[in-house]
């Protein structure tokens, strides 16, 4: 049987990523206690808001008038920020117990370790998405097409992997799970700070104000198009900038800090 | 010194090592201020369109109607962060010890609820400081204050009775604090964020006769309008009902944990 030291270097590569996913996947498996926080809160956060806030669809210049419809995709993107800050969480709890200091002197380049937990974080925020849109559309949320569907779940994925590099980059400068409440507080305010209760128009000026330098609401009117209307590529593109720029800073950053916890 | 002073002196004792161990923690500290601060923030710069809806209460901002529910939130959450903090004590035997002492049961219980009285009192202050900064009044001046202090501390008090009770049956801290999304979904369906007359059912029934509803409303009718002896009234007595839920589920849980150990 072939190991990861046998292969070449790409495949090798390849193998040890799906080795740091599957134990993530074991992780949820053998406790998927611990994976009931994750859909729970943005389960509650949807069903909450969209109960108290129902009535702001009456304000005029609302572009919808079911806000299930209008907040679902935030939930959803806000299931993938717990799920990406959980990453980090559970690796402060690797660092903690030595088990990063194992995958440290391994021969397994640094962004090889970084991306092992980034795609599983990926994978695993699908779990929460789905849940909270199965909810929606329960409670009368509109269908968003096969397109808009997809191009949410891109999203989706794609910000749990944002989340996870921001988790992970805490996670190395503090080396304890004492961070955790900054890995959240942050990917809250990153994904809330936004036009996800109202549209620009309705948001109070400061918020506006940073709601049009904040990337992720590129990223949140892309993922919300299909819920509230039709599916453009002018909305989505802005989205997949906005996520690729955050990726690349983010995930940088991780893999500084990583360089820097091995050093 | 009579025994009363003396029991006073561990309910302090313990009541500020429960106030020291929030502060030095940065995980207990954030839900009681990081969040709903942040929270406070989002929801007035993302709802605040919110006041020209027909039937909104007539407030000066959506600020000062919020700082209630701000509140509400912190206070919440220090009474499941009182809890946890228990549940820590008892899972690495410092409860124990504390039983083994020449001190009444009740004081250990007490003292941790004084500690979560002293954050709500904390919590009430730093909400009260943040509307005023950022340009929300307070209509009834200080005595309107002062009753927003006084409500918040005594059902964070009240508040805590049910999280000490929780973790003196279970003595589990991730049993606690698998309640957090509880505490959430309490809020939520409450008139902590949103009048209730404009909120969707069927989170508008269940606000209507939550208690936590009679609590908000005590604490942000002084805020936005002025001082109103039924709904002061309706406020307290919520408040007793907690305090003896808590004191009573406490009391049985301090039971159940003496018999088992």
């Amino acid at each position: 049987m072939e190991t990861a030291a046998t292969l070449p270097g790409w495949r090798a590569n390849l193998a040890t990523i799906a080795a740091l996913m599957a134990r993530a996947k074991n992780e949820l498996l053998r406790v998927p206690g611990a994976a009931i926080p994750g859909v729970l809160a943005p389960t509650i956060f949807f069903l909450g808001l969209n109960g108290v806030f129902g009535a702001l669809t009456q304000l005029k210049g609302f572009t919808t008038g079911a806000y299930e419809s209008f907040i679902v995709p935030v939930s959803m993107l806000q299931g993938a920020g717990f799920t990406g800050a959980a990453a980090g969480v559970n690796l402060a709890r690797d660092i903690e117990q030595g088990w990063t200091d194992r995958l440290l002197v391994s021969p397994a380049p640094r962004w090889v370790l970084l991306a092992g937990a980034v795609l599983a974080a990926s994978a695993r925020a699908l779990i929460p998405a789905t849940f909270v849109l199965v909810i929606a559309l329960l409670l009368g949320a509109g269908w968003p097409g096969i397109g808009g569907l997809l191009i949410a779940y891109f999203m989706v994925a794609a910000m749990a992997a944002v989340a996870a590099c921001w988790g992970s980059s805490l996670a190395l400068r503090f080396k304890s799970q004492s961070a955790a409440p900054l890995m959240q507080a942050g990917m809250m305010a990153l994904i809330l700070t936004t036009t996800a209760y109202a549209p620009l128009l309705l948001l109070q000026p400061w918020m506006r104000s940073v709601a049009k330098v904040n990337p992720v609401t590129d990223v949140i009117e892309a993922a919300r198009q299909g819920f509230v209307g039709g599916v453009s590529w002018a909305e989505t593109w802005p989205g997949v900038v906005a996520l690729l720029g955050l990726l690349v800073v983010l995930g940088a950053w991780a893999l500084r800090e990583m360089r820097r916890t091995a050093a | 010194m009579s025994e009363l002073a003396v029991n006073m002196r561990v309910v302090r004792a313990l009541g500020m090592r429960s106030i020291r161990q929030t502060f030095r923690r940065p995980q207990l500290m954030a839900p009681i201020v990081v969040f709903p601060t942040l929270l406070l923030a989002i929801q007035t710069g993302g709802a605040g369109g919110a006041i020209n809806l027909p039937g909104f209460p007539p407030v000066h901002s959506f600020l000062q109607f919020m700082v209630a529910g701000a509140m509400m939130q912190s206070l919440m959450l220090a009474g499941n962060s009182g809890g946890i903090a228990l549940a820590v004590d008892i899972e690495m035997g410092f409860t124990d010890r504390l039983f083994s002492a020449p001190i009444p049961r009740y004081t250990i219980v007490l003292g941790r609820l004084a500690g979560t009285a002293a954050l709500g009192f904390f919590a009430a202050l730093w909400f009260l400081a943040i509307a005023l900064i950022f340009g929300a009044t307070i209509h009834s001046g200080v005595a309107g204050a002062l009753i927003a202090i006084a409500l918040v501390t005594a059902t964070a008090m009240a508040v805590g009775g049910i999280g000490a009770a929780i973790a003196l049956r279970t003595g589990s801290a991730s049993v606690v604090q698998g309640l957090f999304p509880l505490v959430l979904v309490v809020l939520f369906l409450s008139s902590a964020f949103f009048p209730n007359e404009l909120m969707i059912q069927p989170a508008k029934a269940i606000a209507e006769y939550n208690p936590l509803s009679f609590v908000v409303e005590g604490v942000r009718g002084p805020i936005i309008s002025g001082i109103d002896a039924n709904e002061l009234l309706d406020a307290v007595l919520a408040i007793l009902g907690i305090v003896v839920l808590g004191l009573a589920l406490s009391a049985r849980a301090l039971r159940h944990r003496l018999r088992v150990g």
